[in-house]
């Protein structure tokens, strides 16, 4: 790698202008089977589905879809189901990204220390990303089961966590908490392990302490990590469903109905494929506003 | 000494990272008598691996098995067939096509699914490919691929240009050059990118719930999670068994990446 970095860049063997043409073919003829598929099946979609909002398209086959223009936008913001849903979506999002973020931290800075045991540790924090969803939903259910679950018999509780009004969306944060940490340790950890070396030894002929170096140091070399890692935790997050959708299906009472499980339902149990893609849209609006915000701020602190 | 904090933050952490796993398995072995009794234990009185076989006679395991597997293997073969010229045009080309095509690699990743699935629902349905294995591996191949492209053309690109040249200076064609002396180069990486759409599939679970109604077309998730039903303790052990062993593929493929995932990949992925 360095070997190849540090040779000069050779010659251009060919007159440019002779080299661009031929070349412009031959990655449009290279990038041709890749680009029917996405066109076709991604790109396409996508945005029909962002015309669909303006639409009052449904499920039926014999449905005649008329365009309705801001219809569906006027009836969500109406509509009290859509903004428990994006509440709890939010308090979802935003808890559960802060608090993994916190956790993942923690845990990186435990796994870059020479620690007994680090390397069970290493593995136990990317199993969760090893398991398929589903799969992690269910293993949930078990834990919370109010007979057969263990957090009642370690707790000595009598709760049924899922069906708790109060105890539901709580119960899902954990979960999410403990599902999304390998990503946002391994992404962490490389972080660390990047920062230079020179700098805490600086930091030390300087005098400074742990908490010093940790505030002086660590945390300022780490921010475009800590940037870039929790903005797509957060996006993730606002787009869960599978975890969700199998460990309560969004109850009790739409007490964990994120607005991923709210838009599924109202494009696939009710048919509203207009109402849902308009759903779709306001979340994306909603997302970008606040990402856009976060990283503007982010930006503007770095500088 | 002086570390013993350390040790207690990083014991509470793998307890807590532990004890979900742990359970799972303690539940998978139990018997159906002590799933009924009250106060459950972390330790099975009397463990058993009847749960596991019973896990096969119920709601057609292999056979969702095997649908899963089929559509894995599909879709994986399919995507990095159709990303790797894709990717080689990627990394080694400049232009208005490749910032597009980063762009969109962004863009799908932020974009909420249920914008892609409902249309993407409609056109299947047109092609009558609802309920069946192709509508989903279709699905699966389209979701994949932009990863798959950015996961490749980062191999290519790790592949020095000037091997290329050299070839082609000892008179082999471009084409020529890319079979003999890219290609076997870029191996690890197909590999790894064979295997990342391997489990994206077989993980899947959204767009097979959306894409499979019938329960004989039905993937290995959805027939999982067809199992649980009311609330019964009875199927508890079957299921629990029934998970660990769906767990496997992507359990297999985390042991193979998993030394490259710590320090290499991560890394560069980061940086960019």
């Amino acid at each position: 790698m360095t070997a190849t970095a540090t040779k000069p860049a050779p010659p251009a063997r060919h007159a440019r202008g002779r080299q661009r043409p031929r070349h412009n073919r031959e990655m449009w003829v290279l990038m041709l089977p890749a680009l029917v598929p996405v066109v076709l099946f991604s790109v396409g979609p996508l945005l029909y589905g962002i015309g669909l909002a303006f639409t009052d398209a449904e499920a039926g086959r014999n449905h005649e879809t008329t365009f309705v223009g801001l219809a569906n936008f006027v009836d969500l913001l109406g509509d009290d189901d859509f903004w428990s849903s994006m509440r709890i979506g939010l308090i979802w999002s935003v808890t559960v990204t802060v608090l993994q973020f916190l956790a993942s931290l923690g845990l990186a800075l435990l796994l870059n220390q020479k620690l007994f045991l680090r390397g069970l540790a290493r593995v136990l924090a990317v199993v969760p990303w090893a398991m398929p969803p589903v799969v992690i939903g269910l293993m949930w259910r078990l834990v919370y089961h109010p007979d057969a679950g263990i957090v009642n018999s370690t707790l000595g509780t009598d709760i049924n966590w899922l069906a708790d009004f109060s105890w539901a969306l709580p119960a899902i944060i954990v979960m999410g908490i403990w599902s999304g940490m390998p990503q946002t340790t391994v992404v962490l950890l490389a972080g660390l392990q990047n920062v230079p070396k020179e700098l805490y030894e600086a930091g030390a002929m300087d005098g400074a302490g742990t908490w010093r170096k940790f505030w002086s140091i660590t945390l300022p070399q780490l921010r475009p990590i800590i940037v870039t890692i929790t903005s797509l935790d957060f996006v993730w997050n606002v787009n869960q469903f599978s975890l969700v959708y199998v460990l309560t299906q969004g109850g009790p009472g739409g007490q964990t109905r994120l607005p991923m499980l709210f838009a599924y339902e109202e494009a696939f149990r009710y048919g509203f494929f207009g109402y849902a893609a308009a759903l779709g849209v306001s979340i994306v609006i909603v997302v970008l506003a606040l990402l856009g915000v976060y990283l503007w701020r982010q930006l503007r602190e770095a500088s | 000494m002086r570390k013993i904090p350390q040790y207690a933050a990083l014991l509470a952490y793998m307890v807590f990272l532990a004890f979900p796993l742990v359970w799972l398995l303690s539940t998978a072995l139990k018997t159906p008598q002590e799933m009924a009794g009250l106060d459950p234990t972390w330790i099975p009185a009397d463990p058993t691996l009847a749960n596991f076989s019973d896990a096969f006679g119920e709601q057609d395991l292999i056979g969702a098995g095997l649908r899963s597997l089929i559509v894995a293997l599909a879709s994986s073969a399919l995507t990095v067939a159709v990303a790797l010229p894709a990717s080689y045009a990627l990394a080694r080309y400049q232009g208005v096509l490749k910032r597009v095509a980063l762009g969109w690699v962004l863009v799908s990743q932020v974009f909420p699914f249920i914008l892609i699935i409902i249309p993407l629902f409609m056109v299947l349905r047109q092609l009558d490919l609802v309920n069946t294995l192709l509508g989903l591996i279709v699905v699966h191949v389209t979701f994949t691929l932009p990863f798959a492209l950015w996961m490749l053309q980062g191999y290519v690109r790790s592949v020095p240009r000037e091997l290329e040249e050299a070839a082609s200076v000892d008179g082999a064609t471009r084409l020529r050059a890319i079979i003999s002396v890219v290609a076997p180069l870029l191996a690890p990486g197909v590999v790894a990118t064979l295997l990342f759409s391997f489990i994206s599939s077989w993980n899947e679970f959204l767009f097979a719930l959306v894409v499979l109604k019938d329960p004989d077309v039905m993937t290995l998730p959805l027939t999982l999670v067809r199992f649980t039903g009311p609330e019964g303790v009875s199927r508890l052990g079957p299921l629990a068994a029934a998970s660990l062993m769906a767990t496997i593929p992507s359990l297999i493929f985390f042991a193979i990446i998993q030394r490259r995932l710590r320090s290499g990949l991560m890394a560069g992925a980061v940086k960019g």
